[in-house]
């Protein structure tokens, strides 16, 4: 470790000021109502509860809690508004809808960049760059299918499912509204969107805008709430179709509860990505590449690289250069446009994390934690990485979602597929190497829904995503991503 | 008092992102289609159309290579640039092709709508025209669309508006760079069009418009030895001899058809792509 310490005070004499985006641009009002046919209006018992900055623990605003009979007032909301409007609204309609809203996310992004980062605690340099501009893509690229469905390998008259009842994680926020919405709205039904209890802001501010683009109303309703609203929604006979986003703990319960009844259902769960380095990648990208796969947006990512197998051949020299890179990681302020690692985004998320730390280093596993300064208010997790972990360790088989990575070693390409594939998930793995050959025949040989080589962590509108075995079934994106809203 | 006089227009060719009059320095009188006078426009030549065909051949690589996303970003901005113009464009259908102002304006909707349609192409064609394939043999065959090139375009005669979009934009979605000879005497919705590409982040090159008459400007296009595709949709009487002629570089060649420019089919954005199959090795 003498080495990092030399390399982090040599760093310190070039040390960033601080550059921290104004808050104020948020314009966050103290209180949101639900979002029920076209209008915000209290909760049917008056609750509410507060969303909390987990960079600083203070409170942002208020939204109202969703029960029961609210949910029974969306759900109501969407199916007339999918009888009466929705479903006679020809495509090419429903394209311009979906058009101005990806226009109108565009000219807002900025104000939702900084509500993002507020509310979920993640760097505004992500939430500006890849969260916002992201949700726009996704509804342009959505809007262009709305009128050529005929098109998309459905056959020739493919119809919506109906009322789509969507629950989204707290980790992309408004981009998870945007992968439920944008398909969902496409095919033509209509939706009842859950975010997150903890991450509620955004999608508040999507409300706005599909008020702005004169969405009719009804055809999206927003409530917020905590699990028992989720649940609730789940239940509701007159919802045709769930999309659920989030662990596969609680995918498991939902699909238990849907089975026996006709809904259908869409699961995007958990994840323990392997990241296998081969010894001859390209060690100056891979190494960023590791980085990126497990410390964007503080490892809160169901496909983030959170086990990484290296070649043994390499595998010091690749601890070394890892172990130095993350001490200068940037963490702190999340509105700081130079901080690279942001907060935690709630306690009980922060004791999840430093629960299985501590299950890795009990369990034997060498620990290496940044020696960053970590802010005092707010939750916060130093970047940690993990060597000589065995695949029977908790921190190599369960999902930490944290900014924790667990270093395993391989020789052949045959272990390197064996251990990849110990898992119960299946969502996402990268290969790095210079052998394009290889990397397609440990491609084929991978169960995951998404491989990336020579990358990490890349998303685009066209491109599919989902998993394969417990991290769920269903895709979102790209033209395979129409087919959970169509009746096909 | 005196009346204040209009200031008229003279109507330019779009070449290379600037708007030229013809090198030849010559023009000609557009009427309406009551007979009246409408509008000077430039009359290009062949000269004119080489200079525009170099000027889509530097251009075409830089627009297929720009991101798909961003193909369909420039021309929705063409759709918004064109909706806030509707009036300017509704009143040269009507004149161009003697119509009321409620069909003008109907029409020129359903332009627009077009524009928007090809739009959301930009990045789906690939998803619908491409795919895996899977041959026997450990390789992974993989087979996208690309573009012609630089697509010649004869814009229909009578459809001024809505013809000219359909023609038009169905090779720009799918990343080629266009040279269009607009209608001979409805050229100014066209003309129109092509003032708006300059302000809708079209890079110079992309989208050349030449007015003139069909008889000097397509042959030279028809023959032009660096014009992969034609689209013969307003070629008229010399259509067979045009698709003749494209044949001495092996030309694309779109033969007219029966006029449906806002047709459900992807038989247009088919007509200037050409399959690229990639296979490469899977093994340890």
């Amino acid at each position: 470790m003498t080495e990092n310490h030399l390399a982090t005070s040599h760093l310190g004499a070039f040390d960033y000021d601080p550059a921290p985006e104004s808050a104020s641009i948020a314009r966050l009002r103290d209180a949101y109502g639900l979002f029920i046919d076209g209008d915000f209006t209290d909760a049917a018992s008056h609750a509410s509860f507060a969303s909390v900055n987990p960079a600083t623990g203070a409170d942002l605003a208020n939204v109202a809690q969703a029960n029961s009979p609210d949910v029974d007032r969306a759900v109501a909301a969407a199916r007339h508004a999918y009888d009466t409007v929705w479903s006679k609204t020809t495509g090419a309609q429903r394209a311009k809808y979906l058009f101005r809203i990806a226009r109108l996310i565009q000219e807002r992004s900025r104000e939702l960049a900084v509500v993002e980062t507020l509310d979920n605690g993640k760097p505004i340099r992500e939430s500006r760059d890849i969260d916002v501009p992201l949700a726009a893509a996704h509804f342009f690229y959505y809007a262009g299918w709305a009128d050529k469905l005929e098109h998309a390998g459905y056959g020739a008259n493919p119809r919506p499912v109906g009322v789509a009842g969507q629950i989204i994680p707290w980790n992309f926020p408004l981009l998870m509204a945007a992968w439920k919405l944008a398909p969902a709205l496409a095919a033509g039904n209509t939706c009842v969107l859950k975010p997150a209890e903890t991450t509620p802001l955004s999608a508040l501010i999507l409300a706005e805008i599909l008020q702005q683009a004169e969405l009719p109303a009804g055809v999206v309703n927003i409530l917020t709430g905590d699990g028992a609203t989720g649940a609730a929604l789940v239940e509701h006979p007159g919802v045709d179709k769930i999309a659920f986003t989030g662990s596969t703990e609680v995918g498991r319960l939902i699909q238990r509860r849907v089975a026996g009844s006709a809904k259908r259902l869409t699961l995007e769960l958990g994840g323990k990505g392997a990241n296998i380095v081969f010894d001859d990648a390209p060690i100056d990208e891979m190494i960023e590449g590791i980085i990126d796969g497990i410390f964007f947006n503080q490892g809160h990512v169901c496909c983030a690289g959170s086990r990484l197998l290296v070649q043994e051949t390499i595998a010091d020299e690749v601890l070394r250069r890892l172990v130095r890179r993350v001490e200068q990681l940037r963490v702190g302020d999340p509105l700081d446009k130079n901080t690279d690692v942001g907060a935690i985004n709630s306690a009980a998320q922060l004791a999840k994390i430093t629960e299985l730390v501590a299950a890795g280093e009990a369990e034997g596993a060498t620990r290496y934690s940044s020696s960053c300064e970590l802010p005092s208010a707010g939750y916060w997790f130093a970047p940690t990485v993990f060597a000589n972990v065995s695949s029977s360790h908790r921190i190599a088989r369960e999902e930490i979602f944290g900014p924790v990575l667990s270093v395993l070693t391989f020789r052949t390409p045959d272990e390197a597929v064996a251990k990849a594939n110990d898992t119960n998930y299946g969502l996402a793995c990268g290969v790095w190497s210079e052998k394009g050959s290889r990397t397609l025949w440990v491609a084929e040989r991978l169960r995951a829904g998404v491989i990336w080589a020579n990358t990490y962590n890349r998303f685009d509108p066209t491109s599919p995503f989902g998993g394969v075995r417990e991290s769920g079934f269903g895709r979102e994106g790209g033209r395979h991503g129409l087919e959970a809203y169509l009746d096909v | 008092m005196s009346e204040r006089l209009d200031v008229r227009k003279t109507y330019k060719l779009v070449i290379n992102g600037a708007f030229v009059r013809s090198e030849s320095g010559r023009s000609y009188e557009v009427r309406n289609a009551a007979g009246e006078f409408w509008a000077n426009v430039a009359q290009g030549s062949r000269k004119d159309v080489r200079d525009a065909v170099k000027a889509a051949r530097a251009a075409q690589a830089g627009w297929w290579t720009a991101t798909a996303y961003n193909r369909g970003q420039v021309l929705f901005r063409l759709a918004e640039m064109a909706e806030a113009r509707r009036e300017e464009l509704s009143q040269h259908v009507a004149a161009a092709e003697g119509v009321g102002g409620a069909d003008a304006h109907a029409s020129v909707a359903r332009g627009i709508d077009r524009i928007v349609w090809y739009a959301g192409w930009t990045d789906k064609v690939a998803q619908v025209l491409g795919g895996a394939n899977p041959v026997a043999g450990p390789f992974f065959n993989f087979s996208l669309p690309v573009p012609s090139g630089v697509v010649g375009v004869l814009a229909p005669q009578d459809s001024s508006f809505e013809g000219f979009v359909d023609t038009v934009l169905a090779p720009l979605a799918v990343g080629n760079a266009v040279v269009v000879a607009t209608s001979e005497t409805r050229p100014t919705p066209g003309l129109l069009l092509g003032e708006m590409s300059a302000t809708s982040d079209f890079p110079a090159g992309v989208l050349n418009v030449i007015s003139g008459l069909t008889r000097e400007l397509a042959p030279t296009l028809a023959s032009h030895e660096d014009v992969d595709g034609l689209d013969l949709e307003g070629a008229g009487d010399d259509h067979d001899e045009l698709a003749a002629a494209a044949a001495a570089s092996i030309k694309r060649v779109r033969r007219a058809g029966a006029g449906d420019y806002a047709a459900s089919s992807t038989s247009r954005l088919r007509s200037f792509v050409e399959t690229s199959t990639v296979w490469h090795t899977i093994g340890r």
